[in-house]
């Protein structure tokens, strides 16, 4: 089923990253770590589908947000970023998922681990933690290609201080800030063993990113003797649009 | 084939295209694969978008569970690769 959904507010993330906030009149509600489809129509019919995660939290307001990234060559996601105005209108189907969802209801550690733009589900988890009121211990791994690509980082910045139960380690890829102890490099046993609670928590891991990311976190997981059944993942596409 | 290339998605990925057949979420439900018999969550699934339709394979084997063709005002559904699918009917939708 289509929703038609307005956009209310546009808000930049980063120099390629915006945050959209849609009012959807017969918005159901959601859960933390749902997705909706996007489709959008040309004027000569065509129309292109593409799957976006919400970076909201739960609420009882008819909004949403979604953060997209802008990918060179997209289809789609240039005009998300660049040219869709307030006062637009998109059609949206959702909200969809009910696997990698994070409740409110869950006590266990939660250990979320992002690549790149993968940080927006589990955004949604860490705001819905939040809104919720939960004590669940949160630790976050974010990898990212440089300090200038992390999203909502004035929010992760007062939640790193200010509330000691989510705890949050920064991975760069590319550029690190000055005299950061690891120098520039993708996911590792060494950085999984140091950043991520130990196994014999019994955490839930949530992991979202690009489809090599994310395998290459899952089998560090697993070979650190995480049981799979607590491993959830999501991929984004080879060029980030996941369809 | 060679299963160390990273051109798949998974399971989450297909969900807003089988929410227009299932009534239910299908990213949480249990799959199993009909070669080699794992039993895993639909979301796990490895999923194949680059042809005119969706293809759905096995976790652990690679193995076919699931095609999806959207043709105009007609859905074609091939799902002789799983076993069963269990889906959780008490399953809050939101």
């Amino acid at each position: 089923m289509w929703r038609v959904g307005t956009v209310v507010a546009l808000r930049d993330e980063t120099a390629t990253a915006r945050t959209i906030t849609l009012e959807v009149p017969d918005w159901p509600g959601h859960a933390a770590g749902q997705h909706v489809d996007l489709q959008l129509t040309a004027p000569d019919g065509y129309s292109a589908v593409r799957s976006y995660s919400i970076a909201s939290a739960p609420n009882s307001q008819k909004r949403i947000e979604l953060t997209v990234e802008r990918l060179p060559n997209g289809e789609v996601s240039p005009y998300l970023t660049q040219e869709v105005a307030v006062g637009d209108h998109l059609e949206l189907r959702g909200p969809i998922g009910g696997w990698f969802v994070w409740r409110a209801q869950q006590t266990e550690p939660i250990q979320l681990i992002a690549g790149g733009s993968g940080i927006v589900p589990l955004m949604a988890m860490i705001r819905s933690r939040a809104s919720a009121g939960s004590s669940a211990p949160f630790r976050l791994l974010y990898s990212v290609r440089e300090p200038e690509a992390v999203f909502y980082r004035d929010e992760l910045e007062v939640l790193a201080h200010h509330d000691d139960s989510v705890s949050i380690d920064y991975a760069y890829t590319r550029a690190s800030p000055r005299n950061w102890p690891r120098p520039p490099a993708r996911i590792d046993a060494a950085l999984i063993a140091s950043a991520t609670w130990p196994s014999n928590l019994f955490p839930t891991f949530y992991i979202c990113g690009p489809t090599s990311f994310v395998e290459t976190a899952a089998g560090l997981l697993s070979a650190n003797g995480n049981s799979p059944d607590k491993i959830k993942t999501e991929r984004f596409g080879p060029t980030g649009e996941r369809k | 084939m060679t299963l160390a290339t990273y051109d798949h998605l998974d399971g989450n990925a297909a969900a807003g295209e089988l929410s227009s057949i299932f009534a239910i979420d299908v990213t949480a439900a249990e799959g199993q694969c009909a070669n080699c018999g794992a039993t895993k969550r639909f979301a796990e699934a490895h999923l194949y978008m680059h042809g005119p339709g969706v293809v759905a394979r096995c976790a652990v084997c690679e193995h076919v569970l699931l095609r999806l063709v959207n043709a105009r005002h007609r859905v074609f559904l091939d799902v002789r690769g799983l076993t069963y699918l269990s889906l959780d009917t008490a399953q809050v939708q939101v």
